[in-house]
């Protein structure tokens, strides 16, 4: 079957199997490998995506499913060698450590700051419960995502 | 994880994805946000031959007042029914569950019709549903019909949508009485090991999470709170009727021990 689709603001157009994941299209079809496949089942989030601005599971979708929407990867973060706001937070908070999920925090982590217009570090714990670091980097991520958002990360285990 | 092979078809409307039900028979499965059909076509769990793909109906995805209920179509996300101020006000355990459900990427794919017409005992929203007294409305080629949700779940994975029937909207009566949902799990993420929903509206609805092969009504609770039994009096009547199975999570007689604990737990929060 044929698909449309908008990836990270270029249209294309392409032939594909029906049940090609949207994972793979990115991936494989498009060529976009920062998107990651983690566990494909849809439980740890390193395929996260912004399909029409929301975060989604890349990997419990069908390219099919995708047809006609605007989607946003990680590959679309930096321009010209210099990162997205939400990117340098990761960098200057240490929020990563193998990196293997860190696209996936950062695309979902954009949809929970779009959510949250008061984001808070409870909506951000909350905001990535679909987010598996297998580092355990939680602290630091949370605090990128705060720092991110343009909002003041608390201190660990401090009283809020 | 691929998919084995299918056919891919699009439904604009109810109508059509009917039609398309009646061509292809038990072949065909029908495809909403795809967070329940897709994981087990994944692990071909399910074959079917195939999918028709009924997520852009945009009509069928609504939240309307209707009085003393609440009309939901059955394409409305877990996301829109979580933010929705209709349901916060009107069902506000019903918007609290659906923000329970999976986590925010799942919640901007998933369905309630999806949910319920899989009809998996250990999701959170076809309990809910259960303990409200909803209805729903279903669209087969003769037509619509309406089924209690007690009626509705028929076994595992099994609903009384007849093959070539779809699943248009939810009915929930507004409930602004105590409510309380319970939901026992190790990880955010999980399905519940066990989960609890109660609601009081007039008289007191409980419905369990995966304590048997169908989501379940605490019928023995209700009866005793209807007799006037205390909270406490009633919840140890919990495991009663269930037939909960064993896993890596719990045994029988832990899952029944949270039925009971949990219910004691949902009946005070809900002030029953």
């Amino acid at each position: 079957m044929r698909v449309s689709t908008t990836v990270n603001g270029r249209s294309y157009e392409h032939e594909i199997e029906p049940r090609l994941l949207l994972v793979y299209y990115l991936r494989d079809v498009l060529g976009l490998t920062g998107t990651k496949v983690g566990c494909d089942t849809s439980s740890c989030g390193a395929c996260t995506v912004l399909v029409d601005g929301e975060s989604v599971k890349s990997c419990t979708m069908l390219a099919a499913q995708a047809d006609g929407c605007a989607m946003t990867t990680i590959e679309a973060l930096a321009v010209d060698g210099a990162l997205d706001p939400l990117q340098e937070a990761f960098h200057d908070n240490h929020a990563l450590q193998c990196g293997f999920c860190t696209s996936g925090m950062v695309m979902a982590a954009m949809s929970i700051i779009r959510e949250h217009p008061g984001l808070t570090e409870a909506d951000v714990r909350e905001g990535l419960e679909g987010n598996l670091c297998r580092c355990t980097g939680y602290h630091n991520i949370v605090k990128a995502v705060l720092a991110g958002a343009g909002r003041q990360a608390h201190p660990v285990g401090a009283a809020r | 994880m691929i998919p084995a092979s299918f056919d891919y078809q699009r439904a604009a409307s109810a109508e059509e994805a009917v039609s398309m039900l009646r061509e292809h028979g038990e072949e065909a499965k029908l495809l909403a946000g795809g967070h329940s059909l897709l994981p087990l076509m994944k692990l071909r769990l399910a074959t079917p031959s195939v999918v028709i793909d009924v997520g852009r109906i945009r009509e069928l995805s609504y939240l309307r007042d209707g009085g003393d209920q609440v009309s939901i179509g059955a394409l409305t996300r877990h996301r829109d029914v979580e933010t929705s101020e209709l349901l916060q006000r009107e069902v506000p355990i019903l918007a609290h569950v659906a923000g329970l459900v999976g986590d925010p990427q799942v919640r901007h794919r998933g369905t309630i019709g999806g949910s319920l017409a899989h009809g998996d005992p250990a999701s959170d929203l076809p309990a809910v549903v259960l303990a409200l007294g909803g209805t729903l409305v279903v669209q087969g080629p003769g037509g619509r019909r309406d089924i209690p949700a007690t009626e509705f779940f028929q076994g595992f994975l099994e609903t009384a949508l007849a093959p070539e029937e779809m699943l248009v909207e939810i009915r929930v009566p507004k409930a602004r009485g105590g409510w309380s949902y319970q939901k026992f799990n190790r990880r955010a993420i999980d399905w519940a090991i066990v989960g609890v929903a109660a609601v009081r509206n007039g008289t007191t609805g409980v419905a369990l999470v995966n304590m048997g092969p169908v989501p379940l009504r605490a019928s023995a609770v209700e009866q005793a709170l209807a007799g006037g039994a205390s909270a406490a009096d009633a919840a140890a009547l919990a495991a009663e009727g269930t037939d909960p199975s064993a896993d890596l999570n719990a045994s029988v007689e832990y899952r029944q021990h949270l039925a009971r604990v949990l219910v004691r737990r949902a009946l005070e929060e809900a002030g029953a």
